[in-house]
């Protein structure tokens, strides 16, 4: 007896979204992402189309973090202090697809680094690389109010991804987006029904659902990524049953998420039973973003450049047809 | 479910008007108002009075897809009629309808089939009106049993297991409803189920509230598809709601608004 694959048939898309304005689109940016557009989960290319690979974004911070674990240390402590050359770096020699530049340095109980100093560091960071940016706040929706409208400016016109919209806070950054041009990421706490209000909000202030990218927060593996995992499965199964308003591209935050475990970051002194620690951080970040990718993400936020090119490779063999 | 707007009727005078004038103005904003209140497809019926019926269909099919490419619903009993929608309104439509007996169904199949068309299968037949579900789901049978034959996919055959006013008949409704859930167990996949609403409460003073009570219960037990009065706000939100509560639709706060928003052409 012959097998038969069981095929679904789905009767919508997500939706296709691209980001970054090349100098022809009135930006100045050398390459653009788009992502998007499948019409069934991933990578069943038996099942329907994958048009646009997934993409990895690699995080930059505008200002070191205080405690790195060593192999971030090893891998990019001598740029971590200056977000340009860490950018630059991160397109150059590690060949990230994006930069996502998040200013945790605005944070009252940071640096509380004013709008124009973040505006400033994005600007920088916007020129020192080509590929399409990703801007994130603080996460404190008073400070970020006054940043992020500040760093959409100085931006106009470069079709970035702003961050983020949340259900308790997303004026201000959706008039931002919609009056210089980028596209906006919506936020919701591990939360379907959060983020499709999320979506209905922005989408009724004018913001086409076109340009919205959706962030449901993110658990790295062994801190939610299960929760993280069905949601934004059950978040595709929705967009390709006709849910117009949970249709947007999907972004996780792998990076940022797995060094903060403690199975990353802890020395072989204090676990030697855990195995080196060069190893156990990239392995924990290349294992979060492989599961990711078949959750549906479409943007990693990635930290290392090690786990970045482990899913690359993942990224490619997972695109081929004789995968 | 696929809501199926039923205001394009000539029985409804200003329609009738505007048929008679050619008058495309009122049928047109008709089209966009039922699409904007969320009808999926659009039923199209010249009315008992138009002259030329085959005319006047014509007409009718051409004004709509002058502003919209929504399915069509093309609502007569005359095949030729029919075939004159159908070919002016493209693939994609819906035979509305055939009746039961085998000769209805050796028509409108082989119609259903050349047109690229799903077809609506009354469970009348020679007979009439069955007095009870069993008698509704035999007939039923003999549609799934033409479609399989004629090779007419079961997701383009609708079964509409014939309501008639509550004030007439008290039982129909709930042996429609045994209908609707027995429809289901014929085939594997089985038919879609549809129901033109209204005539539930055909003479009664209680008209929307019957109406959307009845959708409520009929989505409960399986209902596809339904011809109602896609203008009556509460209605819809009824079967926004039920949808919901189906679990056919991610919650969210403002579920009425999504729904629109998504339905929105």
């Amino acid at each position: 007896m012959s097998f038969e694959m069981p095929v679904e048939k789905w009767t919508a898309a997500a939706n296709t979204v691209t980001i970054g304005a090349t100098a022809a689109e009135g930006g100045t940016r050398t390459s653009v992402v788009t992502v998007g557009g499948d019409t069934s989960l991933p990578f069943l290319h038996f099942e329907g189309a994958m048009p646009n690979r997934p993409v990895i974004a690699m995080e930059v911070l505008d200002v070191a973090p205080a405690e790195w674990a060593t192999p971030m240390e090893e891998a990019v402590g001598d740029v971590s202090g200056d977000a340009a050359a860490w950018a630059r770096k991160c397109v150059e020699e590690f060949g990230a697809d994006m930069i996502s530049v998040r200013l945790v340095g605005a944070h009252p109980d940071e640096q509380d680094r004013s709008a124009e100093e973040c505006a400033q560091t994005v600007k920088s960071v916007l020129e020192a690389v080509g590929v399409p940016l990703i801007i994130w706040g603080c996460g404190q929706a008073e400070k970020d109010n006054e940043v992020m409208p500040r760093c959409s400016e100085v931006t106009a016109g470069e079709n970035c991804l702003l961050g983020t919209a949340k259900e308790d806070n997303y004026k201000t950054i959706t008039a931002a987006c919609m009056a210089d041009g980028h596209k906006l990421l919506a936020e919701a706490p591990l939360d379907i029904n959060i983020q499709k209000q999320v979506n209905i909000l922005v989408s009724e202030m004018g913001l086409e659902l076109s340009r919205i990218v959706m962030y449901q927060a993110t658990g790295g593996l062994g801190y939610g990524m299960e929760y993280a995992y069905s949601i934004m499965e059950r978040t595709r199964l929705a967009a390709l049953s006709g849910d117009r308003m949970l249709s947007m591209p999907m972004l996780a935050l792998v990076g940022s998420e797995c060094w903060k475990a403690k199975e990353a970051r802890t020395g072989e002194d204090t676990a030697p039973e855990w195995g080196p620690v060069s190893e156990r951080g990239v392995a924990w970040e290349a294992t979060t973003a492989t599961c990711f990718l078949h959750a549906g993400t479409h943007i990693l936020v990635m930290w290392h450049p090690r786990a970045v090119s482990i899913v690359r490779k993942t990224i490619d063999s997972l695109m081929s047809q004789e995968a | 479910m696929y809501a199926i707007g039923e205001r394009i009727n000539g029985m409804f005078k200003s329609v009738a008007a505007a048929i008679k004038e050619k008058n495309p103005e009122p049928i047109q904003d008709l089209a966009r108002e039922q699409l904007k209140a969320g009808a999926q497809a659009l039923d199209v019926n010249v009315g008992p009075a138009a002259e030329d019926a085959l005319a006047a269909m014509e007409w009718l099919v051409k004004t709509i897809r002058e502003v919209t490419e929504a399915p069509l619903v093309i609502d007569t009993t005359k095949p030729e009629v029919m075939r004159r929608g159908l070919e002016a309104a493209g693939s994609g439509s819906v035979i509305n309808s055939s009746k039961g007996q085998q000769e209805q169904l050796d028509i409108f199949v082989p119609m259903a089939v050349e047109h690229e068309a799903s077809l609506i299968a009354l469970t009348i037949d020679e007979n009439g009106i069955p007095r009870d579900a069993n008698g509704r789901g035999e007939i039923a049978l003999r549609a799934v049993a033409a479609a399989m034959e004629k090779g007419l996919p079961m997701d383009r055959l609708m079964i509409d297991a014939v309501i008639l006013p509550v004030n007439v008949t008290q039982p129909t409704p709930g042996h429609v409803l045994e209908a609707i859930r027995n429809v289901k167990l014929l085939s594997d996949p089985p038919p879609k189920t549809v129901l033109g609403l209204s005539n539930v409460s055909q003479g009664t003073r209680q008209r929307e509230l019957i109406n959307r009570t009845y959708l409520v219960m009929a989505l409960a037990v399986g209902l596809d598809a339904a011809i109602v009065d896609v203008l009556d706000t509460e209605l819809m939100d009824e079967m926004i709601t039920a949808e919901l509560l189906m679990n056919r639709a991610v919650y969210a706060d403002d579920f009425l608004k999504a729904y629109r928003a998504s339905a929105a052409p």
